[in-house]
């Protein structure tokens, strides 16, 4: 009997104080899901809002909170951002600046990121002299503000005839990406055995042949996450877009911005928040369904210079 | 190292040319590049700072008037609200995104369910446009339909969020909305380097009985300190050339009192005409960011020189 009660009191004690350990572990996970929720809550916030009012009227967007479910829905400002709202003095939609868009990005990533593997090949793979001066200088060109390259260029376009038009951007894009393509692959292909490249030489493989036989196959993730990167930084773009475009001719970002500052009387916004909307829809799909090529695509671009 | 050659260790220790390669096709291939960009970022700031040397309005003319324009520039009013204001945005801008994105980087870093999803979340504004960022935050940030109407719904009658139309305040929605669209960035670049950390160490620290904190303030924080200094770096970097975000939400305003250089050069050169004080306000923003990245550039280069190495 004594002994009985010792062994209980003792288990019961021993009960008691693993209980209060799990109770605090429990109480600390909950701590830092809550904690993780609300940071979620704080990125998803803004995104959640504009979709809301895009589908809202304008009464509902008069009488409604920012954060207040669209109770009767409707699409109506979505097809007026895309097809007939005002952007400056012509009410045509988003719907033409989106071309445009699209007929500047595809060649500048395409164009861009091929002769980027192609450098960054030559870079890495190679040794000429000069060469880590010549990368050290493309490089800089990564980083180099385009505030202090606005005028001549605008005199270059005007000197080629190409100011104001998509060939003018897509010429652009493609030079001012040259430099961070050049880096993504040059990095990637450092990593790239050199022995690979020597057996190719062995085997009477020249330059180009090496390259599209044996590099080219190996690059596919690089490719991908260049292309991805490409394609956000130009279909985001707005500086070179608004500095040397107008009316008809801009891209999708500077349409926006003229959509959203062009209003007399009541400000659409249910009409803003929907073409705001429409405008980040390409990139945002693409950030879903790789992710994880756009994230590395940051990460190289961040962290390797 | 020696100062004479330029080949650098790494190429220096890869095989000897075979003679296949003797035209050198990879300098070649280079050169192309290398001509477009000599004359397009270098030949291009070489003609802007000479423009800064004119006195340019409309066109370009070469009239040279010395340093001039700089010395209007820094007794410019405007010009001054501007760089007053590009230091007060990026280190609000930088401390709150550091401070969020390290503690978002931890908190993850807890073997945590569906991590990947809330990574995705956290990075997503990463992807979006600052043009659709600026636009969603100044909806939000108007006092008339965003956060004080919802608060005042709430019944909340005193309150007051009109950041966004005061002229003290105005840039400091430029930090809020800067931190959304970064902070996740922040927080991937902490987290690579918080996967990187030596499990041993952390260990032998929990079995030295040290707590959770100690750990993270004593050990592991000191040793992020590469990610830290990328992200201090990358983070000043993007808050120089911010331009789109200030052009979205505040458009310099209310007056001009959240004008940042950027948006003080696209205004001089592009609206008033005074191409040569847009110069002059282009190379200053050069030099800042010389001044920040090319010492980064050179750390990273001679670090990867290092690993090749051993």
């Amino acid at each position: 009997m004594n002994t009985m009660t010792t062994i209980t009191e003792s288990a019961t004690g021993i009960d008691t104080r693993a209980l209060r350990r799990n109770m605090i572990t429990l109480v600390r996970r909950l701590a830092l899901y809550a904690a993780l929720i609300g940071f979620a809550a704080f990125f998803l916030m803004p995104l959640v809002v504009m979709v809301f009012a895009s589908f809202k009227d304008m009464d509902a967007i008069a009488h409604t909170s920012i954060l207040s479910f669209p109770t009767h829905p409707t699409v109506q400002p979505w097809v007026d951002a895309w097809s007939s709202a005002c952007v400056g003095t012509s009410c045509v939609g988003l719907r033409g600046f989106y071309w445009n868009t699209i007929l500047m990005v595809v060649p500048a990533v395409v164009i861009s990121s091929l002769i980027g593997a192609v450098n960054g090949y030559a870079l890495s793979k190679f040794s000429f002299r000069g060469a880590n001066l010549v990368y050290g200088l493309i490089l800089f060109g990564t980083f180099a503000p385009y505030q202090v390259m606005l005028i001549p260029i605008a005199k270059m376009l005007a000197l080629f005839g190409l100011s104001n038009g998509i060939g003018g951007l897509i010429l652009l894009h493609t030079l001012y990406g040259l430099p961070m393509t050049t880096m993504f692959f040059r990095n990637y292909f450092m990593t790239v055995p050199q022995d690979l490249i020597k057996a190719a030489q062995v085997d009477g493989a020249g330059f180009w042949t090496t390259f599209l036989l044996i590099i080219l196959p190996m690059s596919t993730p690089m490719i991908v996450v260049t292309v991805i990167w490409q394609f956000t930084g130009i279909w985001n773009d707005f500086l070179f877009g608004v500095s040397f475009t107008s009316g008809s001719s801009t891209p999708i970002m500077v349409a926006l911005n003229n959509l959203v500052s062009t209003s007399a009387g009541e400000r659409p916004y249910n009409i803003h928040m929907a073409g705001a909307l429409l405008s980040a829809l390409p990139t945002l799909v693409v950030y879903v369904l790789a992710g994880k090529y756009f994230v590395r695509g940051l990460m190289a671009g961040a962290v390797k210079g | 190292m020696s100062t004479k050659t330029i080949t650098p260790p790494d190429l220096a220790a890869s095989p000897p040319k075979p003679k296949r390669f003797r035209l050198s096709p990879a300098a070649l291939t280079i050169t192309p590049t290398f001509i477009l960009v000599a004359i397009s970022v270098y030949g291009f700031i070489g003609w802007s700072t000479v423009i800064s040397f004119t006195d340019s309005k409309f066109f370009p003319k070469y009239d040279f008037v010395g340093l001039a324009q700089y010395y209007r520039l820094w007794e410019s009013d405007r010009w001054n609200t501007s760089v007053i204001n590009l230091v007060l945005f990026s280190v609000g801008f930088s401390v709150i995104s550091l401070l969020l994105g390290l503690i978002i980087a931890i908190f993850l870093d807890q073997k945590v369910r569906a991590e990947g999803a809330l990574r995705m979340i956290y990075l997503y504004p990463m992807a979006i446009s600052l043009i659709v960022t600026g636009i969603a935050w100044k909806w939000i940030l108007n006092p008339g339909t965003g956060i004080e109407h919802l608060l005042k719904g709430w019944g909340f009658e005193n309150a007051s969020f009109n950041w966004l139309v005061d002229p003290n305040m105005a840039v400091y929605t430029l930090v809020i909305a800067a931190v959304w669209q970064t902070a996740g960035f922040v927080m991937a670049i902490f987290l690579a380097g918080l996967r990187g950390v030596d499990a041993e160490i952390v260990k032998a620290a929990q079995l030295e009985g040290a707590g959770a904190f100690r750990i993270y303030t004593q050990i592991i924080i000191p040793m992020l300190r590469n990610s830290m200094f990328s992200a201090i770096v990358i983070l000043i970097y993007q808050a120089v050339r911010s331009f789109d975000l200030v052009v979205a939400l505040t458009n310099g305003g209310p007056g001009y009192s959240s004008d940042l250089p950027t948006t003080f050069m696209y205004n001089s050169t592009f609206l008033r005409g005074q191409m040569a004080q847009g110069s002059a306000s282009a190379v200053m923003i050069l030099l800042v960011v010389v001044a920040i990245v090319v010492p980064y550039l050179y750390g990273e280069f001679k670090r990867e020189h290092n690993d090749n190495h051993h």
